[in-house]
């Protein structure tokens, strides 16, 4: 019989002080011990209610239970067989608002901790030997636009149905967010390089530093270069700016650039490493999202004395992970909620000193459905800054779509593609993930690499110039 | 891994590099550069591409030590290797046939105009390059760009070769109807203070003045925002939509502080990279 506790197993941390000083994963994962305990918390319901609130329909409860039975390989194989990349997802995924948000025990109890476990089993699965083979078996070939996380998921389960793939990458290293965006504190290295030289062994080609609409187009990869499909996972890139007076001051960056710097560049190790970041001894961070969170903890990290998220919504409106917003106030971030930006203030050399501000109430429901903030009068103040980084999105890069004719997109620059296949508007060429959807999760991202592939092998096998005899399998 | 067929040293602080890079050559476009960096650990700088031949699959950059990585480049050698290049990135120099162009090359910046001169007199533009340096040893690639335009003018400082004087003196002197008359355009590429003052020679007269800019750079691919440069009071992406703008609308000032953002760390890293000294202390970056 399951076990009642109403409590999630915690997860086991770094201690808060020290680890705001350090770039070690914040989370050190459960022991087997705690696995099998927080395993033995799940309902195994007749209906598992949490397997709807996944975006990639993991057999939740299944996979639960082989942990509890203590058959680890077991609960690898079906993570995996739903999930191309569980010990990433484990670790980033918003489980607050999917899995875990549907989960029964939810509501009088903590749900189960789904994530940690999802985690736990994938950690597992990367301590023992890989045994995976290439498998190419099909002659038409698959170009991939971009190494985040659609494009390698599109390109492991193409390699799986046995298609000879090759990704394009435009910077010098794969993973799109996971590499420069996501800092190693909450998603260690180590973990997408595993996953890549997964891809590998399984026959993917990765080649980087090619910037497709730039160093080949598109129709150059469906042309000349006689790829029979091709998926586009360029992700949304570009970063937003406010447009305030200021915002072009030294020590003024985009979260993109900040994070970059420390994360892609290795800014970190400056002088070690040759591209430096300044940090100040107060930062102020702009926007709430997991953006904004990962930019304010990596500011702690690098120095500053005083990192502070400025938002101009409440923390009702944070779209961050809320294991994140709490491991922040833990590390020490401040957080001036319903305060709007209105000016960078210079230290009269040019550099960011301080931050005008206006302090902001809730009104009513805008487009979003989230209450509107308006200014409250006569309550502008100046906070003193040394940098300001702003977290408050990102659009789809345009680099492809300008230099590609007949690829339709939505005003805002997002690639038009069906929600089941992935087809774009020209023939043969797929598109999933941030490029479709506009800034959202490595799991939509993941999930919809993984429609795209399925969807490319049905198409190639209904154009019947290629029969084989692998199944497709959902 | 990009191979270096050839290299040669052009003054005692710069040095031409021509690149194995078929895909590059294949859709460059003059006014456009490449990123590269030359070590794990290393930056991404951007470097602006002085020619590419599409037939042999070569691109040529010119490099002048000014940073870490710069410095490091500059002890390649022929059979050598550059660990990344990736390009060609931003836009071509957008500009119809205009009747007389001209050319200003400042520096190392002279390199960038050998394919846009040459694509202009191809054009059935009439081309003159005025090319300015301190000293006669620092004029750079002077036979090559007189292949591939009209007249060549030479500027230095110190008059040890062609006008003594700034090339805005000898660019007024054209403008006034001297040696090959006045221009129609003008393209300027070199330090921002030589572009700023060949944007303020041309303003007057209203000729159309281009100048490409030389922001620091990250990604190189439009992902920062960190080469952002003002233009008619609009912020723009130098990676992206230029490095080439409109130098009547191009504020200086912003671009000339932005660019310093790092002097002290960039001075750090190119001591490590083997220079006692830490010449000029300037851009770890060059995208001309
Ligand atoms: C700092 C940060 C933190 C985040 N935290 C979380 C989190 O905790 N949980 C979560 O679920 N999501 C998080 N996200 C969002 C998540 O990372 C993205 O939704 C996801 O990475 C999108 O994947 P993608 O494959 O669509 O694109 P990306 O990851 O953006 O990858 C796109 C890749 O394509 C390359 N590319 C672009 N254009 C071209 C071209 N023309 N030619 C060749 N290559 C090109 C890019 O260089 C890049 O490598 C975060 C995002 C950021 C920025
Ligand atoms: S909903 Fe919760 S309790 Fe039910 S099967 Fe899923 S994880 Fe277990
Ligand atoms: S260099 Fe990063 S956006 Fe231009």
């Amino acid at each position: 019989m399951p076990v009642r506790r109403t409590d999630k197993t915690p997860m086991p941390v770094q201690g808060a002080q020290a680890r705001a000083h350090n770039f070690l994963e914040v989370n050190d994962g459960y022991s087997i011990a705690h696995a099998a305990f927080e395993a033995e918390r799940c309902l195994r319901c007749q209906h598992p209610v949490c397997v709807d609130g996944c975006p990639v329909h993991i057999p939740i409860r299944d996979f639960i239970h082989e942990v509890a039975a203590g058959h680890m390989a077991g609960a690898a194989r079906i993570l995996r067989s739903a999930n191309p990349l569980p010990a990433i997802c484990g670790r980033v995924c918003p489980q607050e608002s999917q899995c875990e948000a549907e989960c029964s025990m939810g509501g009088r109890f903590d749900p189960v901790a789904i994530g940690h476990l999802e985690r736990y089993v994938a950690d597992w699965e990367r301590t023992q030997p890989l045994a995976i083979e290439s498998a190419i078996t099909e002659t038409q070939k698959i170009a991939i636009i971009g190494a985040g996380p659609s494009g390698l998921v599109c390109a492991g389960e193409l390699a799986r149905l046995g298609y000879p793939v090759t990704i394009y990458e435009a910077l010098h290293a794969p993973g799109g967010v996971l590499r420069y965006g996501i800092p190693e504190f909450r998603l260690p290295k180590a973990i997408l390089d595993w996953e890549i030289d997964i891809l590998k062994a399984k026959g993917v080609e990765i080649v980087c530093n090619v910037i497709i609409g730039k160093t080949l187009t598109l129709d150059d990869l469906t042309g000349k270069l006689g790829y029979a499909a091709v998926f586009i996972g360029t992700g949304a890139g570009l970063p937003q700016f406010l447009g305030i007076p200021g915002e072009n001051l030294n020590g003024v960056y985009s979260a993109n650039e900040f994070l970059t710097r420390i994360n892609l560049m290795r800014a970190y190790d400056f002088p070690n490493t040759d591209t430096p970041v300044r940090v100040g001894k107060r930062v102020a961070v702009i926007g709430a999202g997991n953006t904004a969170m990962d930019a304010v903890r990596t500011a702690l990290r690098m120095g500053a004395d005083e990192a502070m998220i400025v938002y101009r919504r409440s923390d009702e409106e944070m779209s961050a992970r809320v294991e994140e917003y709490h491991h922040a106030i833990e590390e020490g971030v401040t957080f001036h909620w319903l305060t709007s930006p209105l000016e960078v203030i210079d230290d009269g050399g040019g550099w960011a000193a301080g931050l005008r501000c206006q302090r902001m109430q809730l009104g009513e429901p805008d487009a979003s459905g989230r209450r509107r903030p308006v200014p409250i009068p006569d309550s502008e103040f100046v906070l003193p800054v040394d940098n300001v980084v702003l977290a408050i999105g990102t659009t789809p890069n345009p680099l492809l779509t300008r230099t590609t004719s007949g690829l339709a997109t939505t005003a805002k620059g997002c690639l038009l593609a069906d929600d089941a296949t992935g087809l774009t508007s020209k023939t043969m060429v797929f598109a999933g993930g941030d490029a479709v959807t506009g800034a959202a999760t490595v799991i939509l991202a993941a999930g919809a690499g993984k429609r795209a592939a399925h969807a490319i092998d049905a198409a190639l096998r209904a154009n019947g110039r290629d029969y084989s005899t692998t199944e497709a399998s959902f | 891994m990009t191979r270096i067929l050839d290299a040669r040293q052009l003054t005692p602080v710069t040095k031409l590099f021509r690149l194995e890079a078929p895909l590059i050559a294949a859709s460059a476009r003059p006014g456009q550069f490449v990123m590269l960096r030359v070590r794990e650990g290393g930056e991404r700088i951007p470097i602006t591409i002085a020619d590419y031949d599409r037939a042999a699959g070569t691109i040529t950059i010119v490099v002048q030590e000014a940073g870490a990585t710069t410095r490091r480049v500059c002890a390649l050698e022929s059979g050598d290797s550059l660990l990344d290049v990736a390009g060609p990135l931003g836009s071509e120099i957008d500009l119809p046939p205009v009747g007389h162009i001209c050319g200003v090359g400042g520096g190392f910046g002279s390199a960038a105009l050998l394919c846009f001169m040459r694509e202009r007199s191809a054009l059935g533009d009439k081309t003159t390059t005025i090319l300015g340096a301190r000293t006669r040893e620092l004029i750079i690639l002077a036979d090559e760009l007189a292949r591939v335009s009209g007249a060549v003018e030479i500027c230095t400082d110190d008059g040890s070769a062609g006008f003594r004087g700034l090339v805005t003196g000898r660019l007024a002197r054209l403008i006034a109807g001297e040696g090959s008359g006045r221009p129609d355009a003008v393209v300027a590429i070199g330090p921002m203070a030589m572009m700023r003052a060949v944007a303020e020679t041309t303003r007057p007269h209203g000729i159309r003045t281009l100048v490409s800019m030389d922001p620091l750079m990250v990604d190189g691919t439009g992902m920062c925002g960190g080469c952002r440069v003002t233009v008619g009071g609009q912020a723009r992406f130098a990676c992206v939509d230029g490095p080439c703008f409109d130098a009547h609308e191009v504020d200086f000032d912003t671009a000339m502080r932005r660019s310093k953002a790092y002097v002290r760390e960039e001075k750090i890293a190119s001591d490590r990279a083997g220079c006692a000294s830490g010449r000029s202390g300037g851009h770890a970056s060059q995208a001309h």
